[in-house]
């Protein structure tokens, strides 16, 4: 469904990403790991058209996708939920989720607004409140909600888990694993390693802007340097 | 008491028109957090376009219309050549941009037009309606209406519109603006382009009273502002309540006072409100957690 060859991106004159490849099949949930600072978030960043590439391909359902400006990939079928959640603060709970279907005005709208909301129940009760004065997990799932009324057929999912309590960590993991049901290819970047990869098919380590190892998301866990470096076991 | 209601008449017809101006920093300030200084400009071109358009020939809603087209067209311009070209700078630079783009503007008024006074006929006739021993002009309960109808747009428009919602949603997060599929820079045209004719409404409807030249535009932008933080930049209540408020405070003062001491009043109160209130009447404060 996605697949990304040779990405390279750069902030100014520094490359942060060096070449990135790796592909994402239909119906899977793939993880990429990695520290602080690998250049996770900035893959998601270009792969959403927010952040310049500087050279590579990047393949999205049988067509380029570098070429397609930003504000149009959410209608090719591709979401992201962002790092920091980045929720519109000054909206209501009801007003992000409406904008997250901003492409649309049929009654599916409303229906799936309905389904985010038998998703994350808190957000029928604030939803008449504004977006900015949530708590974190509950922006979290904000912003996961807003990504899905877009109807992706492919979801970005940029550190869920990030300064969350661990049983909202672990009602989000939920969430993503029941998303496959749903029929959405997942993309999920992840310093969590350990919680990505127990919900993922396959994973890729990024270290400082490459990936450096890959495989089945229950090697990944059994694989001796990842246990060491990012399962802390 | 006939005194009193004379002074209030005026109040509201001044204030209408800082209203009108106030309500046209509304837009771009939600679109952008940029106050636009050159809101003023675009007022003065409103009034000076239609002036020349009428004196070639034109009937006058013809003359008025192209106005307020030629001016939207301005205010794309404005964004396109010296907004967009910045974008990332702070807003405070942004904010330094658009004065300078109102300086340019005022100049090339003076060479394209001239430095004299114009005004046109007024809509319905110079003859003044008699109240309870005041007198109010037809042409103030256009620009008072004219105030209304724009802020009963405006409102629709950000309350109950998507493409409203939009608008708002690309100034607190224009990333994620564009993840929902929303075309930013489209945002930034449509505001720049909605605010340019609502500020050349305003000098349409105004001009007769007030006459126009090519130097109207900076007090006008100045008295707008005050009026707009008054009642909360970015809410067009807070722009018509600020306005009305500011209009009717500087009458008052003229009228019980004296004229020299009503822009020092208006201010003095200002100040006030802003002392206690920094957001303004009707502004939103901000509570973002993170």
């Amino acid at each position: 469904m996605l697949t990304v060859e040779g990405l390279r991106s750069r902030y100014g004159r520094i490359e942060v990403l060096h070449g990135i490849d790796l592909h994402v099949d239909s119906g899977e949930i793939v993880a990429v790991v990695g520290a602080n600072g690998a250049g996770k978030t900035t893959l998601l960043r270009c792969l959403s058209g927010v952040q310049p590439v500087s050279a590579g391909t990047v393949t999205f359902r049988g067509e380029p996708l570098t070429v397609v400006p930003a504000h149009r990939r959410l209608a090719r079928g591709l979401a992201q939920s962002p790092e920091g959640r980045q929720i519109f603060t000054n909206l209501t709970v009801a007003e992000n989720l409406r904008l997250g279907a901003f492409l649309y005005s049929d009654d599916r709208v409303w229906k799936d607004m309905e389904d985010a909301f038998q998703m994350f129940p808190i957000l029928r009760e604030k939803r008449n409140l504004a977006a900015g004065g949530l708590s974190g997990g509950q922006q979290q799932m904000l912003a996961m909600a807003r990504a899905l009324m877009g109807r992706p057929s492919c979801l970005l999912l940029d550190e869920p888990s990030m300064g969350l309590a661990p049983i909202i960590v672990a009602q989000i993991f939920d969430v993503v694993k029941s998303l496959k049901a749903l029929g959405v290819t997942v993309l999920l970047v992840e310093q969590n390693a350990f919680g990505a990869l127990k919900v993922a098919d396959r994973g890729y380590v990024m270290e400082t802007g490459q990936i450096t190892i890959q495989g089945e998301a229950a090697e990944l866990i059994a694989h001796p340097r990842i246990r060491e470096a990012y399962l802390g076991i | 008491m006939s005194e009193l209601l004379q002074f209030v008449f005026s109040g509201i017809t001044v204030g209408a028109v800082y209203a009108l101006v106030a309500l046209g920093f509304t837009i771009i300030f939600n679109a952008s957090g940029v106050v636009n200084f050159a809101q003023g400009e675009f007022v003065m071109l409103g009034g000076m376009i239609t002036v020349f358009a009428h004196a070639a020939g034109l009937p006058l809603p013809l003359a008025a219309l192209i106005a307020i087209v030629v001016t939207a067209a301005v205010g794309v311009a404005l964004n396109r050549l010296a907004i967009e070209p910045a974008r990332g700078a702070p807003v405070v630079s942004l904010i330094i941009i658009t004065i300078g783009a109102s300086i340019f503007i005022r100049g090339a008024s003076q060479l394209i037009f001239d430095k004299q006074i114009h005004s046109f006929p007024a809509f319905s006739g110079d003859d003044p309606i008699h109240v309870l021993g005041a007198t109010i002009l037809m042409q103030s309960l256009w620009v008072i209406g004219g105030a209304l109808a724009v802020f009963a747009g405006l409102w629709l428009f950000f309350t109950k519109t998507l493409l409203g919602r939009a608008v708002l949603a690309t100034s607190n997060n224009r990333m994620a603006a564009q993840l929902v599929g929303i075309n930013t820079k489209f945002v930034m045209t449509l505001s720049f382009a909605l605010s340019a004719a609502i500020g050349a409404f305003g000098g349409v409807l105004v001009t007769p009273i007030t006459l126009t030249a090519y130097d109207v535009g900076l007090a006008l932008a100045l008295k707008g502002f005050a009026a707009a933080m008054l009642g909360g930049m970015g809410n067009p209540k807070g722009a018509l309540v600020g306005g009305l408020l500011l209009g009717l405070l500087e009458a008052l003062t003229a009228g019980y006072l004296s004229s020299q001491y009503k822009d020092a009043a208006a201010f003095v109160i200002i100040l006030a409100v802003l002392f206690f209130m920094p957001q303004g009447l009707f502004g939103r404060k901000s509570t973002d957690r993170v």
